[in-house]
């Protein structure tokens, strides 16, 4: 019987033939991550286990990046015990501020996250690296703790969903991010519950690796397990120089099962904007316009890459942010950074009034630099619009690509680039 | 093991964020955490949790992030258990892992109203609604899951079978 990537990838990392969906496996894991909010927990079971060292310190990754640069003395104390876990444990992949970046975008950019790859990480947008063709999927910090200790992890294989996208006719101004949003509109914040997203199709091809790792960050906003995209020659160029290790690329089989398939023409996808309090809540651009807002963030793990920051760029050239907005820019990682000053890029949006930071995930979820007051709204290129999410229980997020976010920040409410092109 | 408590009523697809707001995830002491399980629904949750209360929501519980900050909150507030319509994967797996005992009955999510006293019974997933006389059907965790609860989490069933 056919297999679909996701099952390959578990088959092959559970040492078995074939898996089928609801089996129970025990896989074999190629990294396992977390952060300044998830390690500390994960330290302290780590350390129940009685176990001497990490399973293999050239595959556990640390990132200080949610509350860091820190930002506070408790925030202080979280990242310490991580930078210091990271020392005696001689953690290869820990990045320390200044190499430091999100870690979804870090990781990719570092060859860290490789095709047909099997990743656990304590944070739930781990799914991103299906981009590449590999199974990730986010835990909590004790899953972690034991994957950590032993190289390996229980999964109940998932069903698989199909989106097949098809058409060639996209309508301007549309990306990654909107057909996700588009997807998870039709199917709801629950609608992949246990299961695996997979994108499949000629427009998904046509995407750049920048926009697909938007796509499946976004499959936990269904639900998902995981999202995933097979490998093709955009992926293999992306890995190409970055990875350290050998690496398998796996395809669906075309006779595959799948729980259900979507088809979806991409003419039918227009910029999207998911209204407060869930992803689900998506509505066209043409449809919100009405909205006035406080707030622009462009940047984090689902959107901070330089393609993301050059097409804001692009829309902000020659323009002025809006007086009444704050328009906060925040690139990946400090590579991401620096080839956007090289190519002119942090140039026009500091022309343009933005304030850039440092790679962090702050903002995003509310952390620290771009907290909301009571009553605020914000436009973002993030990933969830849940109540408090940036700030204030009372204000509101909106989500929505980059280009729309960029030309929102010009007019001071929620708008078309096409109102602000040259 | 049976729970019983005073029903909190919550709705569909209630968030991490708002079981625990990520602006206390700077600590990751349970009694900390504690102070602001659910609080941007409720500021005052917190203080209105009685010992063994049970919170009962709608589908897909525990959505969004991975923070094992989410079940360690409404563990450590008091809460004895959570009834829902449905759990959110990574939530249901953190739950299980810190010895939060959950239970999955659409019915208990729809018929059971704010301030009811209910009695769960873990071994057999039975749900009793004492002040309605009603009682619903959770599919009950194996024994093995039922120890793993017992012992406070996956770590301390570990180390206790290692230990035997």
């Amino acid at each position: 019987m056919g297999m679909t990537i996701t099952e390959k990838i578990l088959a092959a990392h559970a040492g078995q033939e074939q898996v089928a969906p609801g089996q129970l496996i025990n896989a074999r894991l190629d990294l396992v991550l977390a952060n300044d909010v998830t390690a500390p927990v994960s330290i302290k079971e780590f350390k129940k286990l009685g176990r001497e060292d990490v399973f293999d310190r050239s595959r556990v990754a640390l990132i200080p990046d949610h509350f860091a640069p820190n930002k506070d003395i408790q925030s202080a104390e979280q990242c310490k015990l991580m930078r210091d876990f990271a020392r005696q444990h001689d953690v290869e992949n820990y990045f320390e501020i200044g190499q430091m970046g999100i870690e979804h975008c870090l990781l990719p950019e570092k060859g860290l996250t490789l095709p047909g790859d099997c990743i656990i990480g304590a944070d739930s947008h781990t799914c991103t690296y299906g981009a590449l063709g590999a199974f990730a999927t986010g835990v909590g910090s004790t899953d972690l703790a034991a994957g950590m200790a032993t190289g390996e992890a229980w999964f109940r294989v998932p069903e698989s969903l199909k989106f097949a996208f098809h058409g060639e006719k996209w309508n301007k101004w549309v990306g990654g991010k909107d057909l996700i949003l588009y997807v998870i509109g039709k199917i709801g914040v629950d609608g992949a519950r246990y299961q695996a997203m997979e994108f499949t199709g000629a427009p998904i091809n046509a995407l750049s690796m920048d926009n697909r790792f938007t796509i499946c960050n976004m499959a936990i906003e269904a639900g998902a397990k995981n999202g995933i995209i097979a490998p093709d020659d955009k992926t293999l160029e992306y890995v190409q120089g970055r990875a350290k290790r050998e690496f398998k690329v796996y395809q669906s089989d075309a006779d595959a099962k799948y729980a259900n398939v979507y088809e979806i023409n991409i003419a039918d996808i227009e910029p999207q904007i998911a209204f407060p309090h869930l992803p689900e809540n998506t509505r066209t651009v043409k449809e919100s316009t009405h909205v006035k807002i406080d707030q622009v963030v462009i940047g984090s793990c689902t959107n901070g890459r330089l393609e993301d920051l050059r097409a804001a760029a692009n829309v902000l050239k020659g323009n002025k942010v809006h007086k009444e907005i704050r328009l906060i820019v925040f690139p990946g990682t400090q590579q991401i950074y620096r080839d956007a000053m090289a190519e002119g890029i942090i140039d026009t949006l500091i022309e343009a009034g933005a304030a850039v930071s440092t790679p962090t995930c702050g903002p995003c979820l509310g952390g620290h630099m771009g907290i909301l007051a009571k009553g605020e709204r914000a436009l973002a290129t993030t990933n969830r619009n849940f109540v408090g999410r940036m700030g204030h229980p009372e204000s509101e997020v909106y989500l929505c690509n980059p280009v729309v976010a960029a030309a929102s920040a010009v007019l001071g409410r929620i708008a078309s680039p096409e109102e602000v092109a040259k | 093991m049976i729970e019983q408590g005073k029903a909190w009523k919550f709705g569909k697809d209630i968030d991490t964020d708002v079981i625990i707001p990520a602006r206390y995830l700077n600590t990751s002491e349970p009694a900390e955490l504690a102070k602001h399980c659910m609080e941007d629904s409720d500021a005052q949750f917190a203080q209105k949790v009685t010992k063994g209360d049970i919170i009962v929501a709608g589908k897909n519980f525990g959505c969004g992030s991975s923070r094992e900050h989410a079940p360690i909150a409404i563990k450590a507030v008091g809460l004895s258990c959570v009834v829902a319509a449905s759990f959110a994967r990574i939530f249901y797996r953190n739950a299980l892992n810190i010895g939060l005992p959950i239970f999955e009955s659409a019915e208990a999510a729809v018929k059971i109203q704010e301030g009811d006293l209910i009695e769960v019974d873990e071994t057999t997933g039975v749900i009793n609604n004492i002040t309605r006389h009603e009682s619903y059907q959770a599919v009950p965790f194996p024994p093995f899951m039922q120890e793993l609860i017992k012992a406070g989490g996956l770590v301390s069933y570990v180390a206790g079978k290692a230990g035997r």
